[in-house]
Formats: C-alpha cells, structure tokens, sequence
C-alpha cells in the first residue's frame, strides 16, 4: 500500500537504436552492392599477392642516375604549382568579395557568386587538365590553366568563409566616418583577413603541388608524364627514383610551408 | 627621461627590422617569380583554341543525352564511380583506425618516437598521388574498378589517419582515468571511454573524406581503373563535345549531390 504512494521510480526508457540499426543496415547494403559493383574481390587481391610483391621488389634498387633527368621535369612542375597558385590566388581576391555575405550585401549576387564557385569545386583538376590539354595541346600552358581554376576553388572558398567570420567592429567603424567602398574594403577587410589568405595560398600551394606531380599524366606538364611512360616500360627502378623525387619535393615543401603558415596565424 | 630616450630609440630599430623583413620576403618572392616564369614555354595560342572551346560550350549547353540510359552509358558510369568511392572509403575509414592511434601524441613522452614514426608513415602514404597507386594496382590485380578501389583505400589513410591521430589527441581523459580506476582492462578503456569520444569525428572526417573520393573516382578511369573517367577521356580523345559535355554535367552534378548529402549528415553528427 505504502509502495503504491510513493512515487513511481520509472526508468527513463533508453532511446531507440532502431535508427542506429538502420543505418547500419543501409551502409551495409550500400558495401555490398558496391562490392558486387566493381567486382572486387579479396581473393583476386590474395592470389595476386605475388604480383604485388615481385612489383615492389623489383622497384629496387631505386635507379639514381635517373635523378638528373627528372630534374627538369620535377622543376616544370614546381613552376607549374607557383603560377598556377599565383594567377588562382589573383583570380580569388574579387571571388572573395563577391561571396562574402558581409562584404556584398546584395544576395541575387553573393548567392549565385558562390553557386559558381561551388560548380568550380566539382571539377577535379586532372579533369580540368585534360579539357585544357584538348583546347591548348600539351605542355606546362594546360597545366597552369588547370591549376589557376583549381586554386580559385580552394583559396576563395576558405578565405569568404573566414572573411565571413571577421570582427564586425572596423567595418561599421570605417561606414561611421564616411568611407567609401574600396576604403572600407582596404582599411578594414583586408588587414583582418590578409593573414588568413596568405595561409590559405600556401594551403593551395602544398596541394597544387601534388596536383602539378600528376598533371602530365594528361599531357599537361611537368613530372606525370615521367610515371606513365616508365610504367608503360615496366621500368621500375625508375618509376621508384620518381617516388622518391616526389616525395623529397612535396615533405620539404610541406614543411616549409607549414612553419611559415604556423608564423602567420 | 633616459628611459624615454631608450624607448624612442628602440622603436625605430624594431620597425627597421620589420622592413628589413618586408624587404626580404619580396625578394625571395620576386626571384622565385622570375625563376618561375622565366621557365615557361612561349605562350601561343593554336588557331583551333578558340573553336574547340566554343565546341566544349556548345557540347555543355547541348549534351548528347542518348548517352544517359544503356549499359555503358552515363548512369552506368557514375553508378560505378560511385561504389568505388564507398567502397574506398570504408577500406581505408577500417584501415585508418589503427593508425590514427598510432600517429597520436601521447601523454607520456616515451611515445614521441612511435608517434613519429606514425607521422612519417602517414605522410609518407598521402604522398603517393592516388592516379599513380591506381596504376600499380592495375598492375596487379589488372584494370578494372577493384583497382580503383584499392588505390582510394590507400590513398585515403594518408589524410584520414592525420585527422584521426588529431582527434584522438583532443580527448578528454576523465571518462579514461575514472574506468581505469574502477578496475577496467586495456580493452574496457578503449571501447567504453575512447570510442564514444572519438568516434563522431572519425565518422564526421570518413564523410568527408568520401566527398573527395568521389571527384577522385570519377578521373581514375583516365588511367584504366573504372568509373567515368574512362568514356570521358574516350570522348575528349574523338572530340566528341556533346558527350564530353554530358559527362561533364553528370560528374558535376553527382558530385554536388554527394556533397549536399554528405554535408547535411556531417551537420548532424558534430
């Protein structure tokens, strides 16, 4: 009787996992008709284990005579980064203004401005390379076309967003004394956001880098093409000497790049 | 008064300095400009550049759509682009696991060396272009999407594992401490205190990291790894415009909707 009176102690019942199990279900099915899709299998990958091995061990010795012949090209694709970043760098500035919702007030143009920019994003740059390769013919000039788009993705998207997130206080202090558009942009965006740009175009430039190593594979430039015709070859020693070149350049630039980056922010 | 007199020296040499600085970095930036350009070929324009532009445009604004149905058509192929970026993406979120503990910091500086070496490795993996580990697994397990695949799957730890080791470096080690207190073993501590710390941001980057390797699969099979890559660089190499132009859309598009979808789900989790 006593019990009855006093309150009831119910448990919160636990949430439903019926959600989680869902989910689970769905990714599951999504794995296996993937699987089914590409035809994958494990099997083919375990019996081929040989293969595998003997391709890596013949990549030894790396052939370092051929270092002197990829200097040249491994240089063209460092140019082909530093331009191609420079010009997409360039190209974002006015991006950036026109996207930021805080720098252009007038939606019918931010938002369409960024629709653009996000269209821009969907295109992978060995794509980009391969439609400039077609309109150009080979050589670094596709390259650096293909790059400029790509970076004008990269660095406007980061830098509207950041611009997007600057203290308010300047830019209503610069309307408060009368400023004209490009003193309000120059005295009062720019100093806010400069530093992030800067970080954000040596972001790209490690990217582009990485990009620019597998552009010739198209015939845009630069040290992709050096892959696909000692692969072609079976010409592994060389095709390790070109590993390692790349990835000499991409660590040392990574690096100096990320203490510069660490010094801005 | 001769402290004033040291503080209105000392702010000249500072600014001194900084300019120095300035005056540096634009030199350094100047000849790396000149280095660099002074190594481009001559820039000419080919007679044709601006037709087959203006065919590219024509291809886009009129696409081939007799192209979308069939059985190599374009659904075909974005449908396979596809289930390479999924499958990829799991390999390498399963592969990831370990080495994002791996490559974490940990509290006790004994770990400095095997973090290092996680790092390294790490880096070492994101360095392989993921067109150029397509091409060695073409090698071995012939051309094909499972070659895609692989090559995503392995790609993919590099990045992963970075932000994976990040995120395990940012947990709280209350909920740790408080079940090793209580008497639980190594494997308790991991599942009931790391886990459920860890594991939003794991599914949060793995999400991500799929938005990538869609735009990555749909240029594998330029090299023979499977997806659309393979009919759009056949259509480029005919200069069969309209059909590059559908390809083109249906990539755009496909990736645009993965994102959307991809995002909304990575909103919901963080």
């Amino acid at each position: 009787m006593s019990q009855s009176q006093t309150p009831k102690k119910t448990v919160p019942r636990p949430p439903s996992k019926l959600k989680h199990y869902l989910t689970a279900a769905i990714i599951l099915i999504l794995l296996v008709l993937s699987y089914q899709r590409t035809g994958s299998s494990i099997m083919d990958l375990f019996n081929n284990r040989d293969q595998m091995g003997s391709l890596i061990v013949d990549m030894f010795p790396p052939d370092w005579a051929y270092f002197k012949d990829i200097i040249e090209p491994m240089l063209e694709t460092i140019r082909m980064a530093v331009i191609g970043t420079t010009f997409g760098a360039i190209i974002s500035i006015p991006v950036i203004l026109l996207c930021a919702n805080n720098v252009n007030r007038i939606p019918w143009i931010s938002y369409p401005a960024r629709f653009v920019l996000n269209l821009i994003r969907t295109i992978p740059e060995l794509l980009l390379a391969a439609i400039f390769v077609a309109i150009f013919g080979l050589g670094m000039i596709p390259g650096i076309f293909a790059l400029t788009i790509f970076s004008v993705g990269i660095i406007a998207k980061l830098t509207y967003e950041s611009v997007e997130g600057i203290d308010k206080g300047p830019l209503e202090a610069m309307t408060a004394v009368g400023a004209n558009k490009f003193q309000w942009i120059a005295f009062s965006i720019i100093p806010q956001a400069a530093a992030y740009f800067v970080s954000y175009v040596l972001y790209t430039f490690e990217v582009n880098i990485r990009a620019a190593a597998i552009l010739g594979l198209v015939g845009a430039g630069g040290i992709g093409l050096y892959y696909d015709s000692n692969l072609g070859f079976f010409n592994y020693p060389r095709v390790n000497t070109l590993i390692i070149a790349t990835l000499v350049v991409v660590l040392i630039i990574d690096f100096v790049s990320n203490k510069l980056r660490e010094k801005l922010l | 008064m001769s402290q004033l007199s040291t503080q209105t020296v000392a702010k000249p040499t500072g600014r001194g300095k900084r300019m120095f600085n300035r005056v540096l970095i634009l030199v350094i930036l100047a000849a790396i400009y000149i280095w660099a350009f002074a190594g481009v070929e001559t820039f000419e324009i080919k007679e044709t550049a601006g037709q087959i532009s203006k065919a590219i445009l024509n291809g886009i604004i009129q696409p081939d759509w007799d192209f979308v149905p069939g059985a190599e058509g374009l659904i075909y192929g974005l449908i396979d682009t596809l289930a390479i970026s999924i499958l990829g993406t799991f390999i390498s979120a399963v592969l990831t696991i370990p080495f994002g503990f791996w490559a974490a910091t940990r509290r006790d500086k004994s770990g400095f060396f095997v973090t290092g070496i996680g790092r390294f490795v790490l880096s070492f993996i994101r360095v392989f272009p993921e067109v150029v580990l397509a091409i060695i697994f073409i090698k071995a397990v012939g051309p094909g999407s499972f070659a895609g695949v692989l090559a995503l799957g392995l790609h993919s730890i590099g990045m992963l594992g970075k932000l994976f080791a990040e995120e395990v470096e940012a947990i709280d080690h209350g909920p740790k401490e408080a079940l090793i207190a209580t008497g639980a073993n190594r494997l308790q501590v991991l599942v009931y205190s790391v886990l459920p710390q860890v594991l939003p941001g794991f599914i949060s980057y793995t999400l991500y990291r799929f938005e990538l390797n869609v735009r990555g699969a749909s240029i594998l099979g330029i090299i023979g790894a499977g997806g659309i890559g393979a009919p759009l660089i056949f259509a480029l190499q005919s200069r069969n415009w309209p059909r590059v132009g559908v390809i083109l859309l249906g990539i755009i598009l496909l990736v645009s909707l993965i994102d959307l979808i991809s995002g909304y789900f990575r909103k919901k989790i963080v």
